[in-house]
């Protein structure tokens, strides 16, 4: 659905997006995840036309975003970090309007504003001018405006910035529902979201991609080893940390020190190895109570801090997937 | 040509959502009404002296009347079109929406006809507060009706002419003060330019006097079409509404 190649944007100072390339297959929704100012926002301008590149090339929907840019931007939604509204309509007045610039008309686009707006919550602020809106009302018209002429593919920028809790999971249940009809590319610097929504990852960083994966591949492949956090009741810090460095496959044991009687470690495996049934068993044998075995997946933080912060990071994954 | 209207429509919209329509309107009619009203009293002293002298030559309404006015309300002009033009595209760059339009299956000279069409109607929605008082020159006395209608033609076209330039100027800025007072800036400079050269018959200050937009509405307001002026307001508008489609396009090179 949309492939982009060597793609580049320089300015006179400095170099945006550098040399990237990835693709998203139909219906798919990815997470373009990256600092503040890596250039996730230059690249969805690429692909929305609003700049051109100055190498490489983008394509939405085969249609090359330089040559074809008016066929690319029927197939389209786009909604910039702002949303794009104009203060002094009214709700339903804006949508049609948008709708018209997507050249719909009539019936069709007037009874796709009452479904875009059942759709984004919004059907009971249709006669409110925008100006009188909330931040959060104002997300949702703005998503509206992105999908009323029904686009093949989305283009969300920081959909979430600046709503309060409540709205961003509301936010995101949405554009989880619409993942099924549009391809959908979601840029934002918030790592849960993009490990609750997207299927998909492309980290960049500097105007690089850094990674691409699933959500799962990339916390596994940069795990490598299993972590496991144990707490167990009933016995001395020393006696547990020698018999939980006696399980096959462990590689270190950690304390975390003790709290009413329960102490508390960090167990790491040798790469390859499931150690938590084993663990579990040795600490039932030896007569102690087990508290709580966890699994300390590596979050989707650690590997954004491992990727970004320092250059060797960027090196690691390219190691790990010979 | 059905995106034209769709711009063209939403702006008209927005002028008259906030107070500048209205506003714009009552500035005119007070000037307009004002210059009416002195010309009027000039037109009737003149005729009682004329008549006590005992030459009872008759007057012109549209020589003494109808010329004036229409002078002086292409003059009000130059100062209403930047408050018209300014906020076309300062606006719509400084708070994002610029992004949609550039974004939809729209052309970039789509956009800029439709909001200089709409400038232009809103224009003539404010000239035409001035038709009360031309009712009651038709009230009272028998203007010929065909000059009148060349000096609103003109009026329209020098109109047109400036407020292309008021919308390239506003593309260029973020800024709405910065647009309105670039925009005030040249047409007082293309009223005043003639000023300089109106007794300087070398051929430079020929070229120069031939720029000033108000020369070439003197003759609309005789109640002459020439083709000299159409040709020149004609141009005018083509090469502001090009000079925008051209800084609209950068502003993809440069952001």
């Amino acid at each position: 659905m949309i492939r982009v190649e060597g793609l580049t944007k320089r300015y006179p100072r400095t170099v945006a997006v550098d040399d990237i390339s990835f693709t998203v297959g139909k219906g798919e929704i990815i997470g373009f995840l990256g600092p503040n100012g890596a250039g996730k926002t230059t690249t969805m301008r690429v692909l929305t036309c609003f700049l051109p590149p100055s190498a490489g090339m983008a394509e939405v929907a085969g249609f090359d975003v330089v040559k074809q840019p008016m066929e690319v931007k029927k197939r389209i939604g786009y909604l910039p970090e702002t949303p794009p509204l104009y203060p002094e309509m009214e709700v339903r007045e804006y949508l049609q309007f948008v709708g018209r610039l997507k050249q719909m008309s009539g019936a069709s686009l007037a009874a796709r504003i009452e479904e875009v707006g059942k759709r984004c919550h919004i059907d009971d602020v249709m006669p409110k001018l925008i100006s009188k809106l909330s931040k959060g009302y104002r997300q949702r018209v703005g998503l509206a405006q992105a999908i009323i002429h029904n686009p093949e593919v989305l283009i969300l920028d920081e959909p979430t910035s600046g709503l309060d809790p409540k709205q961003i999971l509301e936010t995101r249940s949405l554009i989880k529902e619409l993942a099924g009809e549009h391809t959908i590319i979601l840029s934002t610097h918030i790592l849960p979201e993009v490990e609750q929504v997207c299927e998909k990852v492309i980290i960049i960083n500097k105007g690089r991609v850094v990674a691409t994966d699933s959500v799962s591949n990339l916390t596994s492949r940069l795990r490598g080893s299993d972590a496991v956090g144990v707490e167990v009741g009933g016995a001395s810090q020393a006696d547990v940390e020698s018999a939980l460095g006696a399980v096959a496959g462990v590689a270190t044991v950690k304390s975390m020190g003790n709290k009413d009687g329960v102490v508390r470690f960090e167990v790491e495996s040798r790469p390859g190895e499931s150690i938590r049934p084993e663990i579990a068993r040795s600490v039932v044998q030896a007569g102690w109570q087990l508290h709580e075995l966890h699994s300390l997946s590596f979050s989707l933080e650690e590997i954004f801090l491992q990727l970004t912060s320092s250059d060797a990071a960027v090196a690691a994954p390219k190691g790990d997937a010979q | 040509m059905n995106n034209v209207w769709v711009i063209c429509r939403k702006e008209l919209k927005s002028y008259f959502a906030s107070p500048i329509a209205y506003g714009l309107m009552a500035f005119f009619a007070l000037v307009s009404g004002y210059f009416f009203y002195a010309a009027v009293a000039i037109f009737v002293t003149r005729g009682m002296e004329m008549q006590m002298m005992g030459r009872g030559m008759p007057m012109d309404v549209n020589e003494w009347v109808v010329r004036p006015v229409l002078s002086n309300v292409s003059v009000i002009g130059l100062f209403m079109i930047p408050m018209i033009t300014m906020r076309l595209f300062a606006e719509e760059k400084r708070s994002g929406t610029i992004e949609l339009l550039v974004t939809s299956p729209v052309r970039d000279w789509e956009i800029i006809l439709g909001k200089w069409f709409a400038a232009l109607l809103m224009y003539a929605a404010i000239l035409s507060v001035s038709l009360v008082n031309v009712s009651v020159l038709f009230a009272y006395g028998r203007p010929d009706w065909k000059p009148l209608l060349v000096g609103y033609l003109g009026l329209i076209l020098q109109g047109g002419c400036l407020l292309a330039l008021g919308t390239f100027l506003s593309t260029t800025t973020k800024n709405q003060i910065v647009a309105g007072a670039g925009t005030f800036a040249v047409c007082l400079m293309l009223w005043v330019i003639s000023w300089l050269t109106e007794f300087n018959t070398e051929s430079y200050a020929k070229v120069i006097g031939y720029l000033s937009v108000v020369t070439h509405f003197e003759s609309f307001a005789k109640g002459v079409i020439d083709t000299k002026d159409l040709i020149f307001y004609f141009s005018m508008i083509f090469f502001g509404l090009f000079l925008s489609a051209r800084s609209l396009e950068s502003l993809r090179w440069r952001s």
